[in-house]
């Protein structure tokens, strides 16, 4: 391992830009000449639009245009899209209702976009859009699942029932043949709670037109600028994709919640070709509450069946998942093939049989967040195994290390679709244990309770697919793209290269990561590595980062196009030494020929592929530059285990996280200092999701948590510092043997904390724990229980 | 109706033309272009906009530009010295005290002052100093890492 290579915890390359106040996000760009949106959005949950009179508004100060929905479907407009089609058990599609990027005659959750205003001064145009005038008739709103499906109101008059689809996996018949013959019965209802991503950065756009070329350019906070491109230029607005740029800068934060193709995006690229001047539009964090797509939001029913020895013979799961009123790019995908294909976990469960409604209601729509669906499997999976080890008497660690899928059973087919291809559970959990000093935990629990505290622990194995994914396979499953990744390797003539990726870094950090890849294979300084990511006009293709994808997929690619390189490399060699191809040697940034003491470095071998005097032009092009791309063959697979300890208070129902230990395999780590990082910030987000954060609307469809003083996102006073630690087995299917960190953290988490919270108080008879665990709700279990 | 409103900005004397309702935050980014100082709320709890003015950290959300009329003011971008980073900004990256780097400014400009007031802090007063920042990347752990370290730094190691 050199000081930079493969494995070396390299400080990054990005910080100094971001510690100097040099980042460039989105709203830190302005335009010449440029204007300022501001989006009227709905007050109400669900109302009819009766009039809309914009004539106040469009002769306020500085107001250069007011244009709604009706004005965009009058050029034709397109519908946002939904980039995952779920068929129906019967096979039949999904119900797939428009979704206008400004509404045209009603609207469908509190924030939906009614009308755009767009003036001089982002505060002429806000006065302004308080000058429209809108009639609402008020409609009746529908905020329950079970409600919704049971003919409640019509959230879109096409969608019978609100049922967006009705589907399934596994074999039902078989399933309940094991139930039937089952010594014990675990059963647990679970709500896995709406979250509120919140990227620290507000989501931002602006709009740019070229009134000399025609073309379209849109900066935009996204983890994905080629997807919004692909969809937006082919199915909303019709511009081809050379006539139209999007350039994604620094983004902070995305956590799922800025991959969807936002309405915003659509409407300022479409009105700055309208007034013929750029357009900024700049979320408030109030409008992002409102209008960033939320995440989770399953009801779910779930029973373990198991022998006499407490094996599993088989799980039986039915969920309802909330898809909020539209459904974003990714929704359909999220309880279903990221969800229902993980419920056999790290165990070997034969029988998973899962149905999964898909339901409309007046809410913000949900798409993916940090993990989508993955956190909902094992959240409900290492629940009732919990339940299972208390019910059966068997410990915690034994239930788990008699069910795990040996670390010698791989690639393992699970009854539910997948194929793990690497893992050694018992492991990561054996690491876990040791980590967490389980030894001790009586004796802490003893001292605890001298305190007044009930201590508890809890564990969860988990597992998920990630490095999304093999385009063979998602495309037989209802995706409407590949999930490829593009890179192009550029050398330059004095040696130096640039790399182009299609992967989006939005704090992972790939500027290091990726440059660490290129010094590693090619032995070059990290200096001399530039990665460019996140402008569809200097990238060839991408389709970005999310579902832990960008190393094991995007890294790839620029493996394999190194290697291009390289063998290109190699034959410009060979010529200029005039020696075979295959006695030509390349090792440590040199190459050698065989039995020679004949050696050239990289950087001569650039120079001479730009400086092709005496090459053979038949056989040896110029130049040193190539492009890959990579499809995966199958997911990845990371895995681990998670222990926390919790302390209650019984007084005040109070919380508190006192440790929390994470061993997980996320295959080969190429920088552990960012793996740690990457799984503290998913730990935080799980225990936020478990102790604090929860999305909560009122019976009439209000955002009760539409601030930072309503929404509880994590402070640090909240959490504990983290140990983590990893336990690699190599993914078998790419060359880098990685598997992904992105998202380990935010699934393994919440039923570790969960659980630990139960084991606190089952002996007061408080048998479960719904998330958010809060002061109150905990308070108020004990005095039940009481 | 405007006001004029002069400050010393990063050490440079500068001046504007502002309204009333100008927030200092606004003043820094879109008059002065100093767009290190970010917005990450609209309720003055991110502390994404962290500043310090006379030499306390504020956020500049909850400052009238014409508040700060006559201040000294210092942002991310007064801290360095030409590549050479301010202590807390070194440690910070050292210790991957940062990853989409959004709430990073107002964490090191919260940070420095902090250490301030407190020059040894422990783990707990950072964490309790820290309930005005919010960072949703790092799970806070490695920002703690970098105020010790940071500390230590400015103690003179």
């Amino acid at each position: 391992m050199t000081a930079t290579g493969i494995g070396a915890a390299v400080k990054r390359v990005e910080d100094f830009r971001f510690l100097t106040g040099q980042g460039n996000y989105t709203d830190d760009i302005d335009r010449p000449n440029q204007t300022y949106a501001w989006i009227l959005r709905s007050p109400h949950a669900h109302a009819k639009i009766t009039s809309l009179d914009i004539g106040a508004a469009e002769s306020a100060p500085g107001v250069v245009a007011v244009f709604t929905g009706k004005d965009m479907e009058a050029e034709g407009v397109g519908s946002l899209p939904c980039g995952w089609q779920v068929n129906n058990k019967d096979d039949s599609p999904m119900a797939e209702p428009a979704h206008p990027p400004l509404v045209i005659d009603r609207v469908r959750h509190v924030g939906d976009q009614v009308a755009v205003v767009i003036a001089e001064t982002r505060d002429e145009a806000r006065q302004a859009a308080e000058m429209i005038v809108v009639d609402y008739e008020l409609l009746p709103v529908v905020m329950d699942m079970a409600a919704a499906i049971e003919g409640g109101p019509q959230v879109h008059d096409d969608v019978a029932n609100n049922l967006c689809y009705d589907w399934h996996i596994g074999d039902k018949d078989a399933t309940d043949a094991a139930f039937a013959d089952a010594a014990h019965v675990a059963s647990i209802d679970i709500v896995n709670n709406r979250l509120i991503p919140n990227a620290m950065e507000p989501r931002a756009a602006i709009g740019d037109y070229d009134t000399a070329t025609g073309d379209h350019t849109l900066y935009t906070t996204s983890q994905n600028p080629h997807v919004i491109r692909l969809l937006m230029g082919a199915f909303v607005l019709n511009i081809p994709e050379h006539k139209l740029r999007v350039v994604a800068p620094d983004v902070g934060g995305g956590f799922g919640s800025k991959i969807y193709h936002y309405a915003e995006e659509a409407i300022v690229t479409w009105a700055a070709g309208k007034i013929r001047r750029p357009i900024k539009w700049t979320a408030e964090r109030s409008e992002s509450f409102m209008s960033d797509c939320h995440g989770r939001d399953h009801v779910t029913k779930a029973e373990l069946a198991m022998d006499a020895d407490g094996k599993f013979l088989a799980l039986r799961v039915g969920t309802l998942a909330n898809m909020g009123a539209y459904l974003s790019t990714f929704a359909p995908c999220v309880p279903t093939y990221l969800y229902a294909t993980l419920l056999a976990g790290v165990y070997t469960t034969p029988q998973v049989y899962c149905e999964v409604k898909a339901v409309f209601t007046n809410t913000v729509p949900v798409d993916a967040y940090r993990g989508a669906g993955r956190p909902e499997a094992s959240f409900l999976l290492e629940r009732i195994v919990d339940r299972a080890a208390r019910e059966t008497g068997l410990s915690q660690v034994e239930i788990r290390q008699r069910n795990f899928i040996p670390a010698d059973a791989f690639p393992y087919q699970t009854p539910v679709a997948l194929q793990y291809d690497s893992g050694d559970y018992g492991s990561t959990l054996d690491q876990a244990v040791t980590t967490a000093e389980i030894d001790g935990f009586e004796a802490r629990k003893a001292e605890a309770a001298k305190r007044g505290k009930l201590r508890g622990i809890g564990y969860s194995t988990y597992i998920e697919a990630c490095g999304i994914a093999p385009s063979a396979v998602v495309g037989s499953l209802g995706a409407r793209a590949g999930l490829f990744e593009s890179a192009e390797v550029r050398v330059h003539p004095t040696g130096s290269v640039t790399v182009f990726t299609g992967s989006h870094s939005h704090g992972q950090g790939h500027e290091t990561t990726f440059s660490q890849l290129i010094s590693d294979t090619l032995g070059i300084p990290m200096e001399s590595v530039e990665i460019v990511h996140g402008d569809t006009g200097k990238v060839a293709f991408g389709m970005g980062t999310y579902g832990s994808r960008s190393l094991a997929v995007g890294g790839e690619a620029i493996m394999r196009a190194t290697n291009r390189i390289i063998d290109k490399a190699t034959k410009i060699a060979a010529h200029i030494m005039e020696a075979p191809e295959a006695d030509i040697e390349f090792k440590d940034g040199k190459f050698t020929v065989a039995g020679t003491d004949k050696e050239m470095a990289f950087g001569e071998i650039a120079l001479a592929a730009y400086v092709p005097h005496n090459f053979p032009h038949e056989t040896l092009e110029p130049g040193l530059d190539e492009t890959a791309f990579y499809d995966p063959a199958n997911f990845t697979y990371p895995g681990g285990c998670h222990i926390c300890e919790v302390e209650v208070d019984p007084e005040t129902g109070v919380v508190e996280v006192v440790s929390f230990s994470a061993v997980d395999d996320v295959g080969r780590v190429v920088n552990p200092m960012i793996v740690e990082g990457q799984v503290h910030g998913g730990v935080a987000q799980g225990i936020g999701q478990a102790l604090l954060e929860g999305c909560r609307y009122d019976e009439n469809g209000q955002l009760v948590t539409g601030s930072y003083m309503d929404y509880t996102l994590p402070r640090a006073g909240d959490l504990p510092s983290f140990n983590v630690g990893t336990h690699a087995t190599l993914c078998a299917h790419n060359s880098l043997g990685v598997k992904g960190c992105g998202e380990v953290g935010a699934i393994g988490s919440p039923p570790a904390v969960i659980n630990a919270v139960v084991d606190a108080l089952w002996d007061l008879g408080v048998k479960d724990m719904s998330m958010p665990a809060t002061p109150e709700k905990v308070w108020q279990a004990i005095q039940n229980a009481q | 109706m405007s006001y004029t409103v002069s400050m010393t900005v990063n050490g440079k004397a500068v001046s504007g033309d502002v309204e009333g309702r100008t927030l200092l935050v606004q003043f820094l980014r879109e008059h002065l272009r100093l767009t290190g100082t970010h917005v990450g709320c609209d309720t003055s709890q991110c502390g994404a906009c962290c500043v310090h003015v006379n030499g306390t950290s504020i956020k500049s959300c909850t400052m009238l530009a014409v508040q700060a009329d006559g201040v000294e003011v210092t942002t991310i971008e007064g801290l360095a010295n030409g590549d050479e980073l301010h202590p807390m900004q070194a440690a910070f990256r050292e210790n991957h005290g940062l990853q989409c780097g959004f709430c990073t400014p107002g964490m090191v400009m919260s940070a420095i002052d902090l250490v301030q007031e407190n020059p040894e802090p422990s783990e707990k007063e950072i964490r309790e100093w820290l309930e005005g920042n919010l960072c949703r990347c790092t799970g806070y752990h490695n920002i703690v890492k970098s105020i010790e370290a940071g500390a230590k730094a400015m103690r003179g190691g």
